[in-house]
């Protein structure tokens, strides 16, 4: 018998695999709506939580979905997530790969990327509004995730320096 | 990407189902917040298995399509040298260290979440992270800015998605058909 949870799982992520253009930072929104506001999977502070942990991690940045199966249903449920929302958007392009080249220069081709990339700069984003919302709690917090994306923008810093700095910063409970 | 090209850095027999397990398995363990940058470095520079061009062909397919970015290029890229257990094997490669590094982090926190430094810590990170995220779309945004209609599209995605919590799936049909409708009547 496979417990309901795991069904739900393959359910939800796979589905999301196939909407997730412009990668699975884009669908932290959709993410965070379905496992804290429709399923309460886990509270606002364990969403942040998994994403930090998912951020400390080296790998694609997906891994918050592996975090997401663990914390439903421990190694089996991350293992489950993990396929869902691999599997059907790497069905698909295995698919497409094949007829992709065939065309390269149409016109229809050139719209569709270019339409579809203003559409991801919003979903990024909703992503990043949504994640200070439920990441960011006091002042302190808010001042970490303006200066990080400040510095970010303005300096061309490995991204790992801001995470340890800031796990060093609150740490020391400075932050 | 069937047919034969001359200018392709390496020929395919050369690349063995070894070789794109191990050659994504060290991109995975690569990069922290993205490793896209690793996959070119390996794929391009490393090893030679795609020219800058390919390189180049493939990452634009692999944004087009659906699904997490790299995980498609390994696809493509493994299915290229190796056919559909080429895509298996490479995609695997790629993921194996990261999960498993990822749980083993989501474990140790289970275990030492009730000290204040490591919430402290963890917070303070998801708080850098998310900042990481809003360069990442602003930077994002930068191209976009020679024409207004790109950046409504951004903003109504935004608002969409972040302030009314609107459904993905509703958003993307919506947004997604109305902006190719844009591009395809703008189209130079």
């Amino acid at each position: 018998m496979i417990p309901p949870v795991l069904i739900e799982l393959v359910e939800q992520f796979g589905l999301l695999s196939f909407l997730a253009i412009g990668g699975v930072n884009a669908l932290i929104p959709e993410i965070h709506r379905r496992v804290v506001d429709v399923y309460q999977w886990m509270s606002n502070a364990e969403f942040a939580q998994a994403f930090a942990i998912s951020q400390a991690s080296p790998g694609p940045n997906m891994l918050i979905v592996s975090v997401i199966g663990w914390k439903v249903y421990g190694f089996l449920g991350a293992l489950v997530a993990t396929l869902a929302i691999c599997a059907p958007s790497s069905v698909l392009t295995f698919a497409i790969a094949h007829v992709w080249d065939r065309f390269r220069d149409a016109p229809l081709r050139a719209a569709i990327q270019r339409g579809l990339a203003p559409v991801t700069v919003g979903l990024v984003l909703a992503s990043g509004y949504v994640l200070a919302r439920t990441a960011d709690e006091t002042l302190p917090a808010y001042a970490i995730t303006a200066a990080t994306a400040a510095l970010a923008l303005i300096t061309r810093v490995h991204p790992l320096w801001f995470l340890i700095t800031a796990a060093a910063l609150g740490a020391f409970g400075v932050a | 990407m069937t047919v034969a090209d001359p200018s392709q850095a390496v020929a395919r027999a050369q690349v063995g189902a070894g070789d794109l397990f191990f050659g994504f398995l060290k991109v995975g363990i690569s990069g922290f917040g993205g490793v896209m940058p690793f996959a070119r470095r390996m794929l391009v520079e490393e090893r030679g298995w795609l020219s800058e061009r390919e390189f180049t062909e493939v990452l634009s397919l692999s944004q087009f399509l659906p699904g997490p970015n790299i995980i498609n290029v390994s696809i493509i890229v493994g299915k290229r040298f190796r056919g559909p257990l080429g895509a298996l094997i490479a995609s695997v490669g790629l993921m194996l260290m990261p999960f498993l590094i990822v749980l083993a982090i989501a474990a140790l926190y289970g275990r030492f979440a009730s000290l204040d430094a490591v919430r402290g810590g963890t917070a303070a990170v998801s708080s850098a992270a998310t900042g990481l995220i809003i360069a990442m779309g602003l930077k994002m945004a930068r191209p976009l800015a020679g024409s207004a209609w790109p950046l409504l599209i951004a903003a109504l995605g935004f608002i969409a998605l972040g302030l009314l919590r609107v459904p993905l799936l509703w958003a993307l049909l919506v947004l997604a058909p109305l902006s190719v409708a844009i591009a395809w009547r703008t189209r130079r």
